[in-house]
């Protein structure tokens, strides 16, 4: 079975095509983070309006890529939610509109559960059951996978998701969007030990007694860095970076004590770590340094595909779409949608 | 000639089939268009008694509009073009709107919303269609271009909710305006007639929303 996968949930249009047998295809992603980086952020309307010039023309551009005609498709994948609903509409109306005159089934995916797939992409996949450490610039959480469509939250952000506290700090220190990236780069000049931030909602662990919290929260982090920052005044390019180090690694820690209770906790033998913050190189080496102590394998996306992008869609389409699931040409999108509320194909 | 139009630039979304000077029509009320649009193509089709790939070309109603709904629209229509390998053909939606009324002159105003009118004023031709005289244009009801001459009937949803400003800005110059019309999909296909026997359909990925408001976003520190 061979599908198509559309995912246009925020500020990045990806395309590509999986196939069953021979795996990823094609995939593309054009991003729009040079028509946003003016403005701070995102901005709705203009990401809905690139999506419908650009999406097409990508879709296109993978099946040139793929050689695939469009009679070797077979099912058409594409973001349903959660995400911006303008953006989200554009692809969900292009693939239910290509299913449709295509006469092949579609399905709308969940935009978490193709990250949490994600790392499926890679060769040597992880085997269900595991936990799954997803963060992003929207969500932060960690979750057990018992099955496709089996997820059950067991912490998550009380306030702001790490991505987004990479993001304002990027802010702070006149790093520019996207704030992940900027702040990694930063800190590699950075020297260790002239800030340190708090590790916000860690030490409640052994002192009370209680059961390890498995929540987040990183607000708090992005204050302390905004009063330092205002403390110092004026930055120079050192102290930019050192900040940035201080900041990256208290994210990282923050992370990895959350992985370890929940590694504790749940007596997973496997970590899945997927979403945008999945990317940063110093998560990955600690996440790693942690699944060796505990003898736990740790699995992520290639670097490409922990960012958004078409490809875990497709994947997640093609599951769904193998075990019977598909949407009627009625089709709606969910800007907000609990990964929790996701079943398993009946 | 065969073609399937469709227009999603306000609440009121409509689907229609011509083929030849046969035409069908269904209305999807309600902001509903992306639950209902697809399911009303193949309702269409399948009373036409005709296949997508069958037809020569898919007409929509580019904009002005709602912006959210132009873009269903235009994605929809992207998607059935490029899957059924036929060409698109857009159709400005206030020409359509123009064309829902049996007037001569017509002076259209759609509701823009933040105080606004996308409006622009359309004259019959002699084959019974509109053609726009002047720009299409965004602004508020009291700065709405005067049209030359007398007899202009007003028409869209921006007569619907600033007749009495639009009334006193148009003066002896209207006719009459006409309440409660809307851009249709059936005004959209006769509109895109003359371009499809020209030639000048285009491809799929042309299918765009022509939005008028651009300034939708103000840059950091401006």
């Amino acid at each position: 079975m061979r599908v198509l996968g559309i995912e246009t949930s925020c500020d990045d249009t990806g395309v590509a095509i999986f196939d069953s047998e021979l795996g990823l295809l094609a995939h593309r992603l054009y991003s729009q983070t040079a028509l946003h980086a003016d403005y701070g952020g995102v901005v709705p309307e203009l990401a809905s309006r690139d999506h419908v010039r650009k999406a097409l023309p990508l879709l296109r551009t993978v099946m040139t890529d793929a050689g695939c005609a469009p009679a070797d498709i077979n099912g058409i994948a594409y973001t349903a939610g959660p995400g911006l609903a303008g953006a989200l509409l554009v692809g969900a109306a292009l693939g239910q509109s290509l299913a449709f005159a295509w006469g092949i089934p579609a399905v709308g995916i969940h935009h978490m559960e193709g990250h949490l797939l994600s790392p499926m992409l890679e060769p040597d996949p992880p085997p269900f059951p595991f936990l799954a450490l997803l963060v992003s610039g929207g969500h932060t959480l960690l979750a057990n996978v018992k099955g496709l469509g089996q997820y059950r939250i067991v912490g998550e952000s009380i306030d702001d998701a790490a991505g987004e506290a990479f993001d304002k700090t990027a802010k702070l220190l006149g790093l520019g969007y996207p704030g992940g990236p900027a702040i990694a780069t930063a800190a590699l000049k950075g020297s260790a030990g002239r800030f340190r931030f708090p590790r916000p909602m860690t030490d409640r662990h052994r002192t009370h007694g209680a059961a390890p919290g498995l929540d987040f929260s990183f607000s708090g982090l992005k204050t302390a860095v905004a009063t330092e920052v205002a403390r110092l005044g004026s930055l120079d390019s050192q102290t930019i970076a050192d900040v940035a180090l201080a900041f990256e690694q208290a994210v990282v820690d923050v992370l990895a004590i959350k992985c370890e209770w929940a590694i504790e906790a749940t007596g997973a033998e496997r970590l899945v770590v997927a979403g945008g913050v999945s990317a940063n190189q110093s998560l990955r080496a600690r996440l790693n340094e942690l699944g060796k102590r505990f003898r736990v394998r740790v699995y992520f996306p290639r670097p490409a595909f922990s960012t958004d992008n078409g490809a875990m869609i497709a994947y997640a389409g093609l599951l769904r779409l193998q075990a019977g699931v598909s949407e009627p040409a009625s089709f709606n999108v969910h800007a907000r949608w609990a990964i929790e509320d996701l079943t398993a194909p009946s | 000639m065969k073609l399937l139009a469709l227009d999603t630039s306000t609440d009121i979304c409509s689907v229609a089939l011509m083929i030849g000077s046969n035409m069908r029509e269904r209305d999807i009320s309600g902001m509903r268009h992306a639950e209902s649009i697809l399911p009303s193509v193949q309702a269409l089709l399948a009373e036409g008694g005709i296949t997508l790939g069958k037809l020569d070309a898919i007409a929509f109603g580019r904009g002005p509009g709602s912006f959210t709904s132009l873009r269903i629209g235009a994605a929809v229509v992207q998607g059935l073009a490029f899957g059924a390998d036929i060409p698109v053909l857009p159709v400005s939606s206030l020409a359509a709107l123009a064309q829902s009324t049996d007037a001569e002159r017509v002076l259209t105003a759609l509701d823009a919303r933040m105080g606004q009118v996308y409006t622009a004023s359309f004259l019959r031709g002699e084959d019974g269609l509109m053609r726009s005289i002047g720009a299409e244009t965004v602004c508020a009801p009291d700065d709405v271009p005067l049209p030359d001459g007398t007899d202009w009937t007003g028409a869209g949803s921006g007569w619907d909710k600033y007749s009495d400003l639009l009334c006193q800005r148009i003066g002896a110059r209207l006719k009459e305006w006409l309440p409660a019309l809307f851009p249709r999909a059936r005004g959209v296909a006769a509109l895109a007639m003359p371009g499809l026997a020209a030639g000048e359909a285009l491809a799929p990925e042309q299918a765009l929303p022509v939005y008028l408001r651009d300034d939708v976003a103000r840059k950091a520190g401006r």
